[in-house]
């Protein structure tokens, strides 16, 4: 089968390309800069229509990752990259006939900054998505859904909070953080959340792939399906890395406020960097978020191959095995995905 | 006539399915067309009709979930009345009879045939029934919600709709504002959302809209000379003659239907079935919204064989409860010794059961009149209890242990006609507004009320006939299950019933004459002469079991020289704990203890190897059953050690007469399955036994959910039988956690987590939706010296959560740490999960913006 996978350089995206070149698919991958991988590869902006449009020319399948995954920026680079570049993906999938759309969204899409717990994919609602992400992919998922029809099968997965060896985004700030003895507990740190590491992660969007056209038109939340109290990830999730776990709390309403007053002036400021706290996150490390996994399992016919305690046992591996790579100086953690 | 203002239905009332709406418009008698607005489930020729009709002032729109939850095949037509809801506005009152014949019309003009069941509520009650006594040859069953059909002797009515009749306020409070339609959704419990009470005003909204609210309240007959008087009493007297099953659903909590009602009807219609739902007020479709699916199961019901009770055996059921008595009455041994008080032989017992027998026949106690005791565990209660069912009464035992409140809901719903209390019981009869006559115990006479002591009965018994013995399918006894999960359910026993529990409880652990027994368990304490044997009751409140001291147990097994005792576990707990304050004679009388049978919460091996310092002779054992079935199986301390460890905690094999099933569950935690006594299969415990509950009291819709399975009883227990025939019991079915991998049952987890060092107790609950929940595991951790280790709930630490889950045997999501659990009030041992469960969800949902 001949894929194309739109953000190939980000872990997940990487992972998913390497699932499917591994079990033979032929594989094209699209995006900014040389993702290194031994594969046809066109290199551009994906909200190009014309790039794209090239990109997908006798594609039998497209799986678009792509995506502007911050918590700070101004909403034009949201909307360009999320909103427009679903677009461009969409309108390339028609011109060009092809018959399959995985579209990789966040279970960020329909999270109003309540607890959800154990609720399946609820529908995206931009008004409600908290922070610009979230709206942005909101609006992208809402895009995709609406194009699903006899020509164009699409489906809309929300992989939730991946991490793994190599991650930067997630594992990688949490641990740079925790080094610096930076790393809070937000409230109680008894909000139950579900995480999913990278390999699942990909295996379900590889399944997503062959399920395309079967299933379509409905959004499905991917996760390892085992929710942890979020203290007690950070507390694993440093334990790989050889750190001691958070030692301080943060009151939540104290954090939320702290969130909106840094928002406020990273904002001002016209600040590039990531903030240290904003509201979205503060809720994201407050309250539960987990999910069932019924629905997925069954339509995507997939399973999570590698447990909680296997992934941490693999984090920690490569945490021994190497040199740490240079992490990136932002500080705080990227909304979920 | 129609009004200017008639608004169409609005679209999109909260439950409301706007293809159940039409309009038809009918000639009356006089010729006059009206058009009526309808809600019709439009089955074709449907096997029947369920007419449904509300009253004032609401509309059709309070049975729309009993269209939504429509029998198979069954045609559902709820109008509105005319004058109201989306029917056609009317330019004057419209009376009783008229209104009874206007609903004939509508019924001929819809195509309804026969049969047809009608439903209800409110003043819609009485409509209904006049339709019913006019279709007689169509009709197939009525029911009934919160209604009245007549005003009971010397009653005017109501309070409240008296109230809004009176003069002067009823076009104010009715009409010319919405307070009274206002008024009638705020009396729901729980209260109603805003939209479900905005959907019951939409029809009322202007004065002109309101008119027929106020003539429907302006015609209820309140005066022997009000015009609608007489077809109200042909109503009222009629349904007498009506022989077709009947069923009454009530909400108890209604502040204008009240009892009185209830006892009116019930008395009308001596067939019908019963169900009170705890809780609920007058509006009862919306306070119980399970009433649909009740209906639905009752009318499919009458359409097959009543899935009741197997055929009751024949005969006379062998021995009576007062055979030992009547056998011993020569006998001037000990039968009833109170601790440091009273001591009754077996033949003062006996003379004392029968001339209070016959004194409370004389007093106007007739066979099946229910009799509440409020006295506390004393001779005098032993022979109270004993002469109410020799008068062929009924015993009503509600104790304590529920608090006020609960047995105020408890001896309200059994419908008690009098009371026998002490001063106390007395005192709290009045509290708790119990009706019935009232008799004094003890030496305070009259007073509270009272009309007889039981020392006046006792003498006026003495010159009067010894009632006869009442028949052995009579009901003999009223008791509640503990309210550990939702209010006390009333389970009734018959004669045959007692009997057969009394006779293997004998067979079971061979007592003979040659046994005492000490009672500290409160329904045991009363039954030594109906075993045969004397027995003392301890001086302790047998409400509170944790309150038994080993001095005070050893004290009254002296008194009787006691062969066995009967404890519940906790009040075993505080025995082993207070050993230390035995003295030498205290220690011998507890060292010719036999036998020690422990019930009423699963019983940990570990306190029965406890007791053995304190019972040095004794066999420990301990029956597993519930207030439904006593017992059901019995395991001794050995059979528990060889049993081993396993998926739950064996209670042991069932009793000869006993047969244990399990109905496996569905992976959403039902127990769907057809019974099965396959081993390891687990599944809702179902007993078949002589000495199984009649049925629950006034509880028709669960009675019929316990017992779908004819002959058996569903005891709410999950468990398996093993290959030796042993059962294991893994917890309470709503207590099951049914996770996205199959079901969990608690007990198991809990057992391998308890033996973990540093964990004094623990509770396995289940976070989330239905089918995707995560097992939650909450521990007591035990500090030094047997006391908490924290004082506050919180997540356990990396190292012990790490334990658990290794422990566990099942993917556990999180661990918690609790001061305590909490517990039942009335055994102080069973702990109560859904709790557990609803504040470790609350707690793993972390903060709220």
């Amino acid at each position: 089968m001949r894929v194309l996978v739109t953000g190939a350089s980000g872990m997940l995206g990487r992972a998913t390309a390497t699932a499917l070149l591994e079990r033979g698919d032929e594989v094209t991958v699209l995006q900014r800069r040389p993702s290194g991988l031994p594969c046809a590869e066109v290199l551009g902006d994906v909200a190009d229509p014309a790039v794209v449009r090239r990109a997908a020319h006798r594609q039998d399948a497209v799986l678009h990752l792509a995506a502007k995954v911050d918590v700070t920026g101004p909403w034009a680079e949201y909307r360009h990259a999320n909103v427009e570049g679903t677009r461009a993906v969409v309108a390339a999938c028609r011109a060009t006939g092809v018959g399959r759309l995985v579209h990789v969204s966040s279970p960020s899409v329909a999270h109003a900054g309540t607890a959800l717990a154990g609720v399946g994919a609820e529908p995206a609602d931009p008004r409600r998505a908290r922070g610009r992400y979230s709206r942005s992919k909101a609006i992208a998922e809402l895009d995709a859904l609406a194009a699903d029809s006899p020509d164009l099968a699409v489906l809309a997965v929300r992989p939730h909070l991946v991490w793994g060896p190599g991650d930067t985004q997630l594992v990688g700030r949490i641990v740079e953080r925790a080094r610096g003895g930076r790393l809070p507990v937000v409230g109680s740190g008894a909000a139950l959340v579900d995480t999913t590491y990278v390999d699942n992660a990909a295996a379900a969007l590889v399944a997503a792939v062959d399920a395309c056209g079967s299933v379509h038109g409905e959004a499905l939340v991917v996760s390892n399906g085992e929710p942890r109290p979020i203290a007690e990830v950070l507390g694993r999730l440093c334990r790989a890395a050889g750190l001691p776990g958070p030692r301080r709390r943060v009151p939540f309403v104290a954090a939320w406020v702290a969130g909106a007053a840094v928002e406020a002036v990273w904002e001002a400021t016209r600040r590039r960097s990531v903030p240290p706290l904003n509201r979205f996150l503060a809720e994201q490390l407050a309250t539960a978020h987990w999910f069932d996994q019924r629905r997925t399992r069954a339509a995507l016919g997939w399973r999570p191959a590698v447990s909680l305690e296997e992934g941490f046992a693999r984090l920690a591996a490569w945490y021994a095995a190497g040199p740490v790579s240079p992490v990136s100086r932002r500080t705080g953690l990227p909304p979920s995905r | 006539m129609t009004t200017p203002d008639s608004p169409a239905l609005p679209p999109d009332l909260p439950g409301l399915d706007p293809a159940w709406s039409r309009t038809v418009t009918v000639a009356d008698a006089t010729g006059a067309k009206h058009t009526w607005h309808v809600l019709d489930n439009g089955v074709a020729d449907p096997v029947g009709t369920l007419l449904c009709v509300h009253g004032n002032p609401t509309w059709s729109y309070l049975w729309r979930r009993l269209l939504a939850a429509a029998p198979p095949d069954w045609r559902v037509v709820a109008p509105d009345q005319l004058g109201m809801g989306y029917s056609e506005r009317l330019g004057g009152p419209r009376p009783l009879a008229q209104r009874i014949a206007d609903l004939g019309d509508l019924t001929a003009a819809l195509g309804v045939t026969g049969p047809v069941v009608t439903v209800g509520h409110d003043w819609g009650g009485v409509i209904s029934l006049g339709w019913a006594l006019e279709h007689r040859a169509d009709l197939r069953g009525v029911v009934l919600a919160n209604t009245a059909v007549a005003m009971p002797e010397g009653d005017r009515g109501p309070l409240l709709i008296r109230a809004a009749d009176a003069p002067g306020v009823r076009a104010a409070v009715t009409v010319g504002t919405p307070v009274f339609v206002r008024a009638t959704t705020a009396l729901s419990h729980p209260p109603l959302p805003a939209d479900v009470r905005r959907a019951f005003a939409a029809p009322y909204r202007t004065a002109a809209r309101r008119r027929s609210v106020g003539d429907f309240v302006a015609d209820i007959p309140f005066s022997p000379g009000h015009p609608s008087r007489p077809a109200q009493e042909a109503v009222a007297e009629g349904i007498r003659g009506l022989g077709v099953p009947a069923l009454l659903l009530w909400g108890p909590r209604d502040p204008v239907f009240g009892e009185r009602y209830l006892t009116d009807l019930r008395d009308r219609l001596p067939q019908a079935r019963l169900h009170r739902y705890a809780g609920a007020s007058h509006l009862l479709p919306e306070d119980a919204p399970q009433y649909a699916r009740a209906v639905a199961q009752w009318v499919t019901d009458l359409g097959s064989d009543p899935a009741g009770h197997p055929a009751r055996p024949v005969g006379d059921g062998g021995r009576r409860l007062w055979s030992a008595l009547e056998e011993r009455s020569g006998d001037d041994a000990v039968a009833v010794a109170e601790v440091g008080g009273a001591t009754v032989s077996w033949s003062a017992l006996a003379r004392r059961v029968r001339d209070l027998a016959a004194g409370l026949a004389a007093a106007g106690v007739r066979p099946g009149d229910r009799v509440a005791l409020l006295l506390e565990p004393s001779a005098d209660l032993t022979a109270t209890v004993y002469a109410v069912w020799r008068a062929g009464a009924v015993v009503v035992v509600a104790d304590k242990g529920l608090g006020l409140r609960g047995m105020r809901r408890a001896l309200r719903g059994a419908a008690v006609r009098h009371v026998v209390g002490s001063r106390a019981g007395l005192a709290a009869a009045r509290a708790m507004g119990l009706p019935g006559s009232r008799i004094a115990a003890g030496r305070t006479g009259v007073g509270l009320g009272a009309t007889h002591t039981l020392e006046g009965l006792a003498a006026l018994g003495r010159s009067a006939p010894v009632p006869a013995e009442p028949p052995v399918d009579d009901d003999c006894a009223v008791l509640f299950t503990s309210g550990a999960t939702g209010p006390a359910k009333g389970v009734v026993y018959t004669h045959r019933q007692a009997a057969a529990q009394l006779e293997l409880v004998r067979a079971t652990y061979g007592l003979t004459g040659g046994d005492r027994f000490v009672a500290a368990f409160a329904p045991f304490a009363i039954l030594g002469p109906a075993l045969g044997i004397g027995s003392a009751v301890p001086d302790v409140d047998v409400t509170a079991p944790g309150s038994l001291t080993a001095p005070a147990l050893a004290d009254a097994a002296a008194a009787v020289d006691a062969t066995v005792v009967f404890a519940s576990p906790a009040a075993l707990r505080r025995v082993a704990a207070t050993a230390g304050g035995l003295s030498p004679a205290q220690r011998a009388a507890l060292g010719r203890v036999r036998l020690l049978m422990s019930a009423g919460a699963p019983v940990p091996a570990a306190l029965l190897r406890s007791l053995r310092e304190v019972l040095p002779a004794a066999d420990p054992h301990t029956p597993y059953g519930m207030t439904e079935a006593l017992p059901v199986t019995d395991v001794s301390l050995a059979g528990i050690e060889a049993a081993g460890d396993g998926e739950g905690v064996c209670v042991g094999a069932p009793l000869p007469g006993v047969t244990v099933r399990v109905s496996p569950l569905s992976p959403e935690g039902s127990a769907d399955g057809p019974l099965t006594d396959a081993p390891g299969v687990t599944g809702e415990v179902c007993v078949s036994a002589a000495h199984v509950k009649d049925r629950y009291d006034a509880l028709w819709a669960l009675e019929r959910a316990a017992s779908r399975d004819p002959g058996f009883h569903r005891t709410g227990d999950v468990g398996h039988l093993d290959a030796e025939g042993r059962l294991w019991v893994e917890g309470r079915l709503q207590h099951v956690v049914t996770t996205a991998a199959g079901v969990v049952t608690p007990v198991g987890v809990e057992q391998r987590v308890e033996r973990l060092d540093g964990v004094a107790a623990a509770a396995a609950v289940g976070v989330g939706p239905a089918g995707a929940q995560v097992v939650v595991v909450v521990v007591v951790p035990s500090g030094r010296h047997g006391r908490p280790a924290r004082r506050r709930a919180g997540l356990a630490g990396a190292g012990l959560a790490d334990e658990v889950r290794a422990a566990a045997g099942v993917e556990v999501a999180a661990v918690l740490t609790s001061p305590r659990l909490p517990v039942d009030v009335r055994h102080q041992s069973k702990v109560d999960r859904a709790e557990v469960a609803r504040r470790a969800a609350r707690f793993l949902a972390g903060a709220r913006p």
